[in-house]
């Protein structure tokens, strides 16, 4: 008895030593809580733009408020001029295609299809004034909007179908004497309505976020770190970090979660050894749409149906668009589980002129990875599937013009007309059209990064680790615990124990038979 | 009837605490595999870790104590008996013949259960101890500045894992068996506990024995060894 006293002491002191040993305790403020004390300073103005003589106004023409902003912060507009936000390009190298100037100018997407032909529309959202067509002047930096970023007062307002132009009417010289850092409005204005209305496009971006919770999303919560999009997303002469592969090619200039939280940011090792192949994002965003849906699937084939020679729209259960004439059948969906992708930072697109293979959908932007390649994790992505216009000899998407400003001008929403929006679209691209078009199935992979769930509502390891229908169930090349398994080898090893309770049975019936027949010889 | 010590206190603290380690490694451990649901996910490998690292202990004490104690001779095979102990389980157990080898102290093992054990200890737990850490650190550089094998894929590691969770599980059913077949169902499993162990009194408690097997008349070969 005392012996297994000794020995039960004995090991008690050995495995705390092993224990202490292993555990350091880590000495200073946890990193979440200084983390917690830099964003809960909000910063403040320092010089309030409203004393300006120059911003007196009033300003006749917004391009009057960019010369006003340039005179003092001469220089700047350089800045803005080489920003993406600007060009709606960036030189990217894309892998098997070479070095390339893409951006929303010229890169197909499977929700309003592209810009050109349609800028009249679409460039609303460009940080310029005045583009209207091809011909706009890249180079003039009296063009600058300078308001769309910088309004602090929430009175700017960019009109619908302007070109960038400001809505008419406004009190310029108001706005430009409330200018600061960028907030919320001024990104949600355009991020969260991308693709022709709220929440659309990204699924993780949209109007809730203006003002929301932590339960929807940790970080921009006003119960929670009421952090700003400019707060991650941080710039250096215009240039903001951060970009999406939708239109983006190269692993560069990212916002990544290990900025502010570092590589090992649990307490837990065995959490932090899953941020070596598993982005923070997989687990942290176990769902997104989670106040008003997105648009999962946009189907154009059957668009330009007409009630009484004019187009209407119909709406699902929720009160979003079901069907419109100019845009055709939408599917939304509300509280999504993403699907997961190897991603290893590069991403492919489809670009213009391109031809294909109309009998497989069409991954407009492959997102490269795999389990070998060092850099690559898993990622949640919100997948948006499409039937869009392509051109059925060439084999070849099709740019439509969309937008239509005068009756008969070929715009696909004024005219529903396909033949004659695939002429005009493809001729502003400089691309052929044969004159015969059908619609193809199309992928886009949004890689899903907001909408961050406060720690308790994080992915749990069942919803992985498990044999049938977990959220990696398709993620495949590697062995996941819990779901993977060598058949063979289990097959074998349960018929080996099986074999051996067999036996066993078998053995002790035969000692028992025996044994009765024993007790009955006496 | 007599009675031997044959499991000194250490062995038997060593035994028990093992089997209760291997039982409880054997449910985390197949949770984790996906064969069943308990504990759940998480908590199973947490569970299955912690037991692990006792289980190291254990072992490390273990050795310690075979050695200091020359207890590991014990566990050299010898092919001597092994063919009597072999017949004495095919045939003569059924007809009460008596146990081919006798249990003592500086023998508790029969020729079987030491090329059992001996493969047990130099190659199936081996096995799952290194797989298993390897399984635990084969993969990232992380906190403390300590940097860990960065192997490739954890694939071979975690069926080398399972295989020899299999050849456990194989061998906790056989043991299990095997402890009834002592002086009486239970004695074994007695020995175990306190140490003592009954064994059958030599030689003249075979007689009544042999005079019952008379009935099976071809079976002689149990009293042949």
């Amino acid at each position: 008895m005392k012996k297994i006293l000794l020995a039960l002491i004995g090991l008690a002191v050995v495995a705390s030593l092993v224990v202490t040993a292993v555990r350091r305790s880590d000495a200073g403020p946890k990193p979440i809580e200084s983390l917690r004390q830099t964003y809960r300073d909000k910063a403040k103005p320092s010089v309030d733009h409203a004393l300006f003589a120059q911003l007196k106004g009033p300003f006749a023409k917004p391009q009057l408020v960019t010369a006003a902003c340039i005179s003092c912060h001469n220089g700047r507009h350089t800045e803005v001029m080489a920003s993406s936000h600007w060009n709606w390009e960036r030189i990217e190298y894309v892998e098997g295609k070479g070095i390339r100037a893409i951006g929303k100018k010229n890169v197909l997407n499977n929700f309003c299809i592209g810009v050109a032909g349609s800028q009249q529309s679409c460039d609303k959202c460009h940080a310029g004034y005045g583009w209207a067509d091809g011909t706009f002047d890249f180079t003039n930096p009296m063009n600058v909007d300078c308001l769309a970023c910088h309004d602090n007062g929430g009175t700017y307002a960019k009109k619908t179908a302007g070109a960038g132009m400001p809505e008419p009417g406004l009190d310029l010289a108001l706005v430009a004497q409330k200018v600061g850092r960028p907030q919320r409005a001024n990104c949600g204005n355009c991020h969260f309505f991308g693709g022709g209305g709220n929440n659309v496009k990204h699924g993780d971006l949209e109007m809730a976020q203006f003002e929301t919770t932590r339960d929807v999303d940790v970080h921009m919560g006003t119960d929670g770190a009421d952090m700003s999009c400019v707060d991650c997303h941080t710039a250096e002469k215009h240039q903001m970090l951060g970009k999406a592969y939708s239109l983006s090619s190269m692993n560069r200039n990212r916002v990544t979660c290990e900025r502010c939280h570092g590589a090992v940011p649990h307490e837990d090792d065995l959490l932090n050894q899953h941020g070596y192949k598993v982005a923070c994002q997989t687990c942290h965003i176990p769902e997104y749409a989670k106040v008003n849906a997105t648009k999962m699937r946009w189907d154009w084939s059957t668009a330009g149906k007409l009630k009484d020679g004019q187009p209407y729209e119909e709406e699902d259960g929720q009160g979003n668009h079901a069907y419109m004439s100019i845009k055709g059948t939408f599917t939304w969906e509300k509280n999504v589980k993403p699907e997961y992708v190897w991603f290893g930072g590069t991403a492919s697109h489809h670009l213009l002129g391109e031809p294909f293979d109309p009998s497989r959908p069409l991954v407009l932007n492959p997102l490269h990875g795999e389990y070998d390649e060092p850099e690559a994790k898993i990622v949640p992505v919100k997948v948006h599937r499409a039937k869009q216009i392509y051109d059925t000899k060439n084999r070849t998407l099709i740019q439509p013009k969309l937008y239509s400003a005068t009756p008969g001008d070929g715009g696909y929403w004024g005219d529903f007309d396909w033949n004659a929006a695939a002429a005009a679209g493809m001729k502003e691209v400089g691309l052929p059209y044969s004159g015969s078009y059908a619609f193809a199935e199309t992928e886009m992979n949004w890689p899903l990064n907001h909408m961050v769930a406060p720690k308790e509502k994080s992915v749990s390891c069942e919803e992985c680790h498990a044999r049938e229908g977990g959220r990696l169930a398709s993620v495949k090349g590697f062995y996941l615990p819990g779901r993977d398994r060598s058949k063979l080898l289990d097959g074998l090893g349960t018929l080996l124990v099986l074999g051996t309770l067999a036996g066993v049975v078998v053995h002790g019936g035969a000692r028992y038979w025996f044994w009765r027949r024993r007790q009955g010889g006496k | 009837m007599t009675r031997e010590y044959v499991y000194p206190a250490f062995g038997r603290f060593w035994h028990w605490t093992q089997s209760f380690l291997i039982l409880f490694l054997a449910v985390t451990g197949f949770e984790i595999h996906g064969s069943l649901r308990f504990f759940g996910y998480e908590q199973a490998v947490r569970f299955h870790n912690g037991a692990a690292m006792a289980f190291l202990v254990l072992i490390a004490f273990a050795v310690f104590w075979h050695f200091t104690t020359d207890e590991w001779r014990q566990y050299v095979p010898t092919w001597e008996n092994v063919r009597a102990q072999a017949e004495y389980y095919l045939f003569g157990i059924f007809q009460d013949a008596p146990h081919p080898t006798r249990k003592t102290k500086l023998r508790k093992l029969n020729p079987l259960q030491k090329i059992v054990y001996a493969g047990l200890k130099l190659f199936v737990l081996p096995l799952v101890w290194i797989s298993g850490l390897l399984y635990m650190f084969y993969r990232y550089p992380q906190k403390y500045e300590v940097l860990a094998l960065d192997v490739s894929a954890l694939q071979p590691i975690a069926l080398a894992h399972t295989v020899g969770a299999f050849a456990l599980l194989c061998f906790l059913v056989a043991h299990l068996y095997l402890t009834t077949t002592g002086h009486t169902l239970t004695s074994n499993l007695k020995a175990m506990v306190t140490g003592w162990e009954e064994l059958q009194d030599e030689p003249h408690a075979a007689a009544p024995r042999a005079a019952a097997s008379m009935q099976a008349a071809s079976d002689a070969a149990p009293g042949d060894h």
